[in-house]
């Protein structure tokens, strides 16, 4: 039967030392992980967040906390890619709306994440600014579907570190949906609709922010 | 509800989760208020009720709930590869599909027998359908229901290695639901959060291929 201290403390096994506070800006982190390029992270260990005791995301604020502003600092670049996009008149028709579509979705995936921040007493993290190059619509349908697989990556590597279940459960909600966009444009470009096989696999913190890193001004 | 299942395993799942982790609801129960913030504060209610329609089962539980789900969608697309009557881009999606079931299929099996559980019989099944598109709006149904059932279990499972193993499955469910989308010309990613079903409501949605 049940343990007792499981019943008494049923997350204990999803918690983990939150070291640091406040947010150091997203710029300031990346020229900061700049320094060990050398260290690989394991696939598997970043997903279950073993990193000895350490967040991943400390960086962008404590526990919960630090995971919302991680994702929501994702949520505003695709926010902002699809909303560049859509600007650039490369895309018409069809491939046009359904542009528009995943881009009014990752602006309700920022206002839902910034809601959740702010409901657990955190600060959300501030948008950061950044430009996309976008030189054809076959580059940028690449681009986009290079940022959605990462986007949904990105949830699945932080899922196993979440404490709070509703936190969890609304990740869960936002992470299948960015799966879903990652279909589809793989499918716009061919592509295998499921690039890792049967298994999704996730990302680490700083292979996400290396990837989008490129994008960031100032 | 027993009376109502026309399924022996999942009725035996359901018995299986009796002696699980009560306390979860109480901590889903907790987190509302957080809820509130993601869904609107007047979905807390409906939020959480979908939350907890979910039996509290355990890991093993949950697994084997998700290995019947699995099942279905396994024998669904290795039936189709010769019923769907699928050509071209379809007859390729139909037979990744398969594959990806019959992994999941497995990869469930292992997981349960790893933490010592037994994984549950594979129910038969009956799949009403009689050409292509009958076979794509039955695949729509069952990945669109695959995601929400991964989504409603997801907060329900206590080892961070199970969690993390579902997570990689359910992203795969969502990217076959979009793909069985497009073919079905509908939106493939109808709205920005894939919301949870209970057990209760995802039994309801298989049943009816369960014999």
């Amino acid at each position: 039967m049940a343990d007792i201290k499981q019943l008494k403390d049923p997350v204990s096994r999803r918690r983990f030392l939150a070291v640091g506070g406040g947010s150091t800006a997203l710029a300031a982190f990346l020229a900061a992980c700049g320094d060990d390029s050398g260290t690989t992270t394991n696939d598997t260990t970043a997903a279950m967040g073993s990193g000895g005791g350490a967040s991943e995301t400390a960086q962008f604020g404590k526990g919960d906390v630090g995971i919302l502003n991680y994702a929501l600092t994702l949520e505003y670049l695709e926010t902002a890619f699809y909303a560049d996009v859509v600007k650039s008149g490369l895309f018409k028709g069809a491939e046009l709306e359904t542009i528009r579509k995943f881009g009014r979705e990752e602006a309700e995936h920022v206002q839902a994440l910034t809601a959740a921040v702010k409901q657990l007493g955190g600060k959300p993290a501030p948008e950061p600014k950044a430009e996309f190059p976008l030189k054809s619509a076959k580059s940028v349908l690449e681009l986009a579907g290079t940022v959605e697989n990462l986007g949904a990556a990105a949830y699945l590597g932080q899922a196993a570190n979440i404490q709070s279940p509703e936190v969890l459960a609304s990740a869960l909600a936002i992470h299948s949906v960015e799966g879903r966009h990652a279909a589809v444009l793989n499918t716009l470009l061919g592509e295998s609709i499921t690039p890792d096989g049967a298994f999704a696999k996730p990302a680490d913190v700083k292979t996400v922010l290396k990837s989008v890193e490129p994008f960031l001004v100032g | 509800m027993n009376e109502k299942l026309k399924t022996p395993e999942l009725a035996a799942v359901e018995v299986d989760v009796e002696g699980g982790d009560l306390s979860r609801s109480d901590v889903i129960l907790k987190g509302a208020l957080a809820a509130g913030a993601i869904y609107g504060s007047t979905m807390v209610s409906p939020f959480v009720r979908r939350a907890l329609a979910m039996s509290e089962s355990g890991d093993v539980g949950i697994l084997n709930f998700a290995l019947t789900l699995e099942y279905l969608e396994a024998k669904f697309y290795e039936e189709a590869k010769s019923r769907a009557k699928a050509s071209g881009e379809l007859k390729s999606l139909v037979n990744l599909l398969a594959e990806d079931e019959q992994q999941h299929v497995e990869a469930l099996a292992a997981t349960v027998k790893k933490l010592g559980g037994k994984p549950v019989a594979e129910p038969k099944f009956n799949f009403d359908y009689s050409d292509t598109a009958g076979f794509l709006k039955l695949a729509q149904t069952f990945e669109d229901t695959g995601v929400s059932a991964y989504n409603g279990a997801g907060p329900m499972i206590k080892s961070k290695e199970v969690l993390a193993a579902a997570g990689g499955i359910v992203q795969v469910e969502a990217r076959h639901a979009a793909a069985i989308r497009l073919q079905n010309k509908e939106e493939p990613a109808p709205a920005a959060f894939d919301s949870p079903l209970g057990e209760k409501q995802v039994l309801k949605a298989v049943e009816p291929f369960i014999v």
